[in-house]
């Protein structure tokens, strides 16, 4: 383990307390880039919509075939031919066009997108995602487009909690759970820290309610602070 | 041939025992329920389905399978909150899953309809629905190889067609439509409306007529916003 202490680093801890959801839907929202196509995952990631700035031109892709999703549907706007990849009835922004699937894919598989935010069950160290499948043998596995999203996205978040409710680390030395792709994760959004997964090992960009070493005590991979100009 | 038919009945009069039946649909935008429903009156059996789901709550696919049609599901994602028919076939054992990464089911689809015998694709490679699969590291990246998906019968919905068989449909309801159109020996659309021939922009066409044999209209309203 090598957790480097603040002292060396200069302290990365941002926030007294741990993320709650929202906050970190917050602090994604504020890490995507103007003018990026971005495809949010069903569940926490699509709380990331709630906090996008207009200013930031963001064009959101959803899987069934659609580019410049608006906002849920309300009421009288609810229109069972206009739903998201959860199927929840969403509204169509100015500038948006809709397509088939397979051409739906293709903006995935074909490296358009800028950024997927998807959840997970365990993430390694070396950036591998499992997050379709527990592999138990009553389960029906559901793998959907995660698999491409996973694997076709420039860049893919991940958003979770750190630990388990048995309070075991999702961030992990290798996957136990089935893989969704490997070597894909380039960010995990934790309620406890911000980590940047690669081929060089995971380093943390920002830590909340702990110190680097608090968070090297709960993670079973080598943690390191991120350069600042990572950060 | 296009033919214009006059009842979902007939229009599903043909599919036999033991066919691969693709059904257009997202959950259930763009699911043609009419031309489920007929197919379930009609009685075949022993039936290979194709569709992104596996049938929700108690309606359409959802139906086809709680009557025992469907011998085999090739979908990306059975598992919903509402999918009981679905899950207690499986848990039963009296149903086939072959569970495909939503991308290539798709790609998989489109390539059977543009004669393409098959593809590499990095989705899913060194994961457990690549396993027994052809792989190769192509532009770097491991790939694995992927088979056309045929159809003996397609059943969509569209919004509208002309007399040509030219389709346009609506908003996100037009998902597996085109592709599926294209992958099946025999299409079997249901649309909302049928206009005269020359009554749909040809710049705004999305299939066209030669991918399409039989079109029904149905009478269901859609709600639109």
């Amino acid at each position: 383990m090598s957790a480097q202490t603040s002292s060396e680093t200069g302290s990365i801890q941002t926030s007294e307390t741990p993320l709650g959801r929202d906050d970190l839907a917050r602090l994604v929202a504020k890490d995507i880039r103007p003018g990026s196509f971005v495809n949010l995952g069903i569940g926490q990631p699509t709380l990331v919509s709630n906090y996008l700035e207009p200013e930031q031109d963001i064009t959101l892709h959803t899987e069934n075939g659609m580019l410049g999703m608006g906002p849920e549907a309300k009421g009288d706007e609810i229109d069972e031919d206009l739903i998201n990849a959860g199927k929840i009835p969403v509204t169509e922004l100015p500038g948006a066009s809709y397509f088939h699937h397979a051409d739906s894919f293709a903006i995935m598989r074909g490296g358009h997108l800028d950024i997927c935010v998807l959840g997970a069950f365990q993430v390694s160290a070396t950036g591998d995602l499992a997050n379709w499948h527990t592999g138990a043998p009553d389960a029906i596995p559901a793998v959907g487009g995660a698999m491409d999203l996973a694997t076709g996205a420039k860049d893919v978040f991940v958003m979770m909690t750190l630990l388990t409710r048995d309070g075991a680390s999702k961030i992990v030395e290798a996957c136990t759970y089935p893989l969704t792709g490997v070597g894909c994760v380039t960010r995990v959004y934790t309620d406890k820290a911000v980590f940047l997964t690669g081929p060089d090992g995971v380093q943390v960009r920002e830590t909340f309610g702990c110190t680097l070493e608090e968070l090297q005590a709960l993670v079973p991979v080598p943690l390191t602070a991120a350069p600042a100009v990572e950060r | 041939m296009l033919n214009f038919i006059d009842t979902v009945g007939e229009a599903v009069a043909g599919i036999k025992d033991g066919s691969t039946v693709m059904i257009g649909g997202f959950g259930n935008a763009g699911q043609p329920f009419e031309l489920i429903d007929a197919l379930l009156d009609g009685g075949a059996r022993e039936l290979t389905v194709v569709n992104n789901n596996a049938g929700q709550g108690d309606q359409g696919l959802a139906l086809l399978i709680k009557e025992g049609r469907v011998k085999k599901m090739i979908c990306s994602f059975p598992r919903q909150s509402d999918s009981w028919h679905f899950d207690a076939k499986y848990k039963a054992g009296e149903i086939e899953l072959e569970l495909v990464p939503q991308g290539n089911l798709a790609e998989r689809i489109r390539a059977a309809g543009a004669g393409i015998g098959g593809f590499f694709t990095p989705t899913g490679y060194g994961t457990m629905l690549a396993e027994g699969k052809e792989t190769r590291i192509l532009d770097g990246r491991g790939q694995v190889f992927e088979t056309p998906i045929h159809a003996d019968v397609a059943l969509i919905k569209a919004l509208k067609a002309d007399g040509k068989g030219n389709l346009v449909y609506r908003k996100t309801a037009r998902n597996f439509g085109p592709i599926m159109a294209a992958a099946a020996k025999h299409t079997i659309v249901q649309v909302s409306e049928i206009v005269p021939t020359g009554g749909l922009d040809p710049e705004n066409v999305v299939t066209p007529g030669i991918y399409v044999n039989s079109i029904v209209r149905v009478n269901n309203s859609v709600k639109a916003a």
